[in-house]
């Protein structure tokens, strides 16, 4: 068990997907029993890996992948951070699908891409080494391509090709880049950084730039982002997933890791990579803001908010500072379960009521109240506002960027959430405080089953928003565990 | 007894009792299926210097049969694709609508090929390579012409060029040096204009026979015609002995006389290879005749690792690359003109608008296409992938950076005609024509495509057996 947690995170995954593909459709509720059941063993592994961790242990795995390059996992405080982000919004997302498709066509497909979705994700966090860490980042690539072309639609096949075109050009720019660095200081193991120091800076910048390029088409940062939007054609679940813990946050978290585990924050700063990429990320946030406000579809104004907000993360990695490297790991986390909540509350409102337009929200509130009230939190977080957990990740990015003597990036920050609070406010406005429109019936929100499992996952994301950031003082905590992190690459 | 002469004698024992029991044949696929897989796995084991003489005659009158990894991983690539497509072929005959008798000429077929490339893949004695070229050559011709007549008669005459102009070359050299064993002449060649100019015959020939861009002509409409399974033992198996022989020439015969500079003459065609099969693939509208140029680019990456064998302080990665790289093409190429035949006997038309619908109606089929495609696109994990890391670590190590960007770029042209392909089965259609399959033609492309993904986490274990008495390792080590 104990060197083998990291792989059974892998495997599991590989074990739901295959019952998932293996099972007809008559069968169903096996299916959706499996994948319930291994996302909720996935749960209590990560439990235990938290507690050890916690103690100090280091689960890792390794295995000769070909002569000089190991294949590894390993369960580092930054990996888990984004497992368990990751494990737990899995098992909310699985009730989720299973309630929102119920009886749709190709579902052993859906749920059987879905399942390696996870398993590429998870293997993100817990790559031990840059190949490893390419290879799963490949696998999401594919895995994720036929739940974004699921519907099989022209829309649905043209969001899948426009994926793919940005995410394959990204991970060819990223593979150059390691590959190139692995030809000068031999294999790249992120918890021994390589001794960059005998390479000539100018070397080091390209290839900095090829890694950042790459991953930033996965993190939809400008001008890598178009794809973000226009994968708003899969169904909802997926573009929950998306959004919150697959795709965008693999691009993220790559960053994350070369910056802090492939460079090394001194390097990083020495070369003065940091100021352009904040600024990069900080054109990002105020861009993706300003598109927001200009869409009209709840769920294009929910992406282009996404391009805007995982941005944050990488301000917070690019601005090196103790405050805005915690602010930008903890967002890691807060942004995942904020977003997942909008994402799960805009799919209830599409699938239960057919509300896609902003203009069609109006009384939302009165009629689904558990689903707005959760959209709102949610809502509110992504503004800022205390106590929701928004609140915190911008709290420190703020504290952060003045310490780093970027008053700039408050002005970017403040900037940011005067728009978030332009495109998120009317929807507040137009759910609780406009009548329904005429003719608009009445429906009992939770009457069902399934209509629990459709609207619950969000009401347990949007406490779980809360309760980040009430009790974000506590160590298990997004912002506890995010220190710890941070603490650990400042020291 | 050894597995050497065993893995020659018992196919060409298939191929005579197929001739002889007519309409039967196809049954001897059953027990000859496990025989040369045993074969296979009993090579891949035997200890490195357990070379062979035919008939027990020394050199340099006797010919000798070597196990290095060369030959282990070929033969045993050989075994799975023949025998998966056999399997296959048993189940879903290759014959044109009533024409029984064409189904009957599959099977000794196959036998001559198989013995035909286990005995290139095994010897190193160039005239003996000649006789296993032209088996090979007249089993693919002969295959090639179960589906157009007209493209294996154009390829007959192309491989008899080939064959005439290697011939050519193994007198020139017979005439020089009075042997034709690679070892020995490793030993004695000098560069001087004849050896120079058999040497040029035979790449030239060679290079006809494994379809290497500008000589690749023959090989698109030959192969896309084929039916499937034919289309899938040409592709994976007749075009890479040609590939074989050459490293037995340039790496192990005349390293010496050429130096490492001279590769770039195969390199280069290599790299143009790689772009142009590409852009054809991509501008094809029928499903096969894209396969069949993918073909065409995934030649051109076997030749384009030649220089960055060459030229790396430690070959022993681009080697092993460039040696995965033509496994996973094999396994993974195979799986797809398999598959791609099933799906066109379901598919309203043989374009790949037509392939609508088909994700619902056979999912595991073109699972196993899209895994096949997985390997070749060279993306991770797959034998594909594994094979092209480390040529490219190889080529951007050694700073060859145009043969590094020519091999992403070709991966990302991959990407394109492929998923273009895999877009289309997603899309809505009309109901397939013949939805059901039985069994064994499924199953037979999903576990070639499967391994062809399985070799990426295998890789470590690969690169070791292709490593056995390889000729960078130390010149000559494997002669007796």
């Amino acid at each position: 068990m104990m060197t083998f947690a990291p792989l059974l995170l892998v495997l599991l995954p590989v074990v739901a997907a295959l019952v998932s593909f293996a099972l007809p459709e008559r069968l169903s509720a096996w299916r959706n029993g499996a994948n319930i059941g291994v996302a909720f063993v996935k749960l209590l592994v990560v439990a235990y890996l938290l507690v050890q961790a916690q103690a100090g242990v280091v689960f890792e795995w390794r295995y000769e992948f070909l002569p000089g390059y190991d294949f590894v996992l390993r369960l580092d405080p930054l990996a888990l951070l984004f497992v368990t982000l990751s494990v737990f919004l899995w098992l909310l997302t699985t009730i989720y699908a299973i309630a929102y498709f119920d009886r749709g066509p190709n579902l052993p497909r859906f749920f059987g891409f879905f399942n390696l979705c996870v398993l590429a994700a998870t293997g993100v966090a817990m790559s031990g080494t840059a190949i490893t860490f390419f290879l799963f980042y490949e696998l999401l690539t594919l895995a994720t391509w036929p739940l974004v072309a699921h519907r099989g639609d022209d829309k649905s096949l043209r969001a899948g090709q426009i994926y793919l075109t940005y995410t394959l050009a990204g991970s060819v720019a990223f593979l150059a880049g390691i590959l190139w660095l692995q030809s000068l200081v031999g294999a790249i193991e992120f918890s021994a950084p390589a001794d960059l120091g005998a390479i000539p800076p100018l070397t080091l910048t390209l290839i900095f730039i090829l890694c950042i390029g790459g991953l930033g088409v996965k993190a939809a940062i400008i001008p890598f982002h178009g794809w973000l939007p226009e994968a708003m054609a899969a169904p909802a679940p997926v573009s929950a997933l998306l959004h919150a813990v697959a795709v965008v946050k693999a691009g993220a978290f790559g960053i994350v890791r070369v910056i802090y585990d492939v460079y090394g924050i001194g390097t990083v700063a020495e070369l003065g990579l940091g100021v352009p990429l904040a600024a990069l990320a900080s054109a990002t946030i105020l861009y993706g803001s300003v598109r927001a406000l200009m869409q009209s579809d709840l769920k294009k104004r929910l992406a282009y908010s996404t391009v805007s907000q995982v941005s944050y993360i990488v301000l917070g990695a690019s601005l090196v500072g103790p405050f805005a490297v915690i602010g930008g790991l903890v967002h890691l986390v807060h942004q995942g379960i904020m977003k997942i909540t909008l994402f799960m509350c805009a799919g209830a409102l599409a699938n239960r009521m057919g509300i896609k337009a902003i203009a069609e929200l109006d009384g939302a509130g009165r009629l689904m109240p558990v689903t707005m009230a959760a959209f709102s939190v949610g809502a509110l977080g992504m503004i800022g506002m205390p106590p929701v957990a928004g609140f915190i990740s911008k709290w420190y990015l703020g504290v952060g960027a003045l310490q780093s003597d970027a008053a700039w990036a408050v002005a970017v920050l403040a900037g940011s959430s005067l728009l978030n609070a332009a495109y998120f406010l009317p929807l507040l406005y137009r759910a609780w405080l406009l009548p329904p429109p005429p003719g608009r019936p009445a429906i009992a929100e939770l009457a069902t089953t399934r209509d629990r499992m459709l609207i619950l996952p969000a009401v347990v994301t949007a406490v779980v928003s809360l309760g980040a950031g009430i009790f974000a003082s506590l160590p298990f905590s997004p912002l506890g565990w995010a220190t710890l992190v941070g603490l650990g690459y400042l020291r | 007894m050894s597995p050497l002469d065993l893995l020659v004698a018992v196919p060409l024992g298939f191929m005579l009792a197929a001739l002889l029991s007519g309409r039967a044949a196809r049954w001897l696929i059953l027990p000859a299926v496990p025989a040369m897989a045993g074969l296979a796995l009993w090579l891949a084991l035997v200890p490195p210097d357990a070379a062979y003489l035919v008939g027990h005659w020394d050199l340099p009158l006797g010919i000798l049969l070597r196990p290095d990894g060369v030959a282990r991983l070929m033969v045993a690539a050989t075994a799975l694709v023949i025998g998966a497509v056999g399997l296959h072929a048993l189940v879903d005959p290759p014959e044109k609508a009533g024409n029984a008798a064409q189904a009957e000429t599959f099977w000794p077929l196959i036998y001559l090929l198989w013995a035909g490339a286990n005995a290139g893949f095994l010897t190193t004695d160039l005239f003996n390579l000649y006789v296993t070229l032209e088996m090979v050559s007249l089993a693919a011709v002969a295959l090639a012409a179960m589906g157009s007549l007209e493209a294996a008669l154009r390829y007959f005459m192309i491989a008899l060029v080939g064959s005439l102009a290697y011939l050519l070359g193994v007198a020139l050299l017979v005439g020089r040096y009075n042997t034709v064993d690679v070892t020995l002449l490793s030993q004695v060649a000098q560069p001087d204009l004849a050896t120079m100019l058999a040497l040029g015959l035979m790449t030239a020939g060679l290079l006809i026979k494994a379809a290497l861009f500008p000589l690749h002509g023959w090989l698109p409409p030959a192969h896309a015609a084929a039916p499937a399974p034919a289309s899938a033992l040409l592709s994976a198996i007749a075009v890479k002995l040609g590939f074989v022989i050459l490293l037995r020439l340039w790496f192990e015969a005349f390293p010496a006389v050429t130096g490492p500079t001279a590769l770039h003459v195969l390199g280069g065609p290599g790299a143009l290879a790689v772009i142009y099969g590409s852009v054809q693939a991509m501008r094809q509208q029928r499903l096969k005749a894209l396969v069949a140029y993918s073909t065409v680019a995934q030649v051109g990456y076997l030749f384009l690792a030649f220089p960055l064998v060459a030229g790396a302080p430690d070959p022993s990665g681009a080697w092993a690359g460039m040696m995965l790289h033509a496994v996973a093409h094999m396994l993974a190429k195979a799986a797809m003109f398999l598959a791609a035949g099933l799906m066109l006997k379901a598919a309203a038309g043989d374009r790949i608008g037509d392939l609508g619908g088909l994700a619902q109606a056979m999912p595991l089929t073109v699972t196993a296409f899209g895994l096949a495609a997985v390997s070749l696109m060279g993306l991770p994990p797959s034998g594909g992938f594994t094979g092209k890391f480390l040529l490219l670590n190889a080529a951007i190590a050694q700073g060859a950076f145009l043969y590094a960007g020519v091999m992403i770029l070709g991966g990302l042209l991959a990407a394109v005609y492929f998923f273009r392909t895999l877009s289309a089965c997603f899309a809505a259609g009309p109901a397939p024509r013949e939805p059901a399959t039985r069994g064994v033609c499924t199953a037979a492309p999903l576990v070639l495509a499967g391994l062809a993904i399985a070799m990426g986490f295998g890789g470590s274990a690969l690169h070791n057996l292709s490593a056995i008495a390889a000729p960078w390792a130390a010149p000559g080590a494997a002669a007796p």
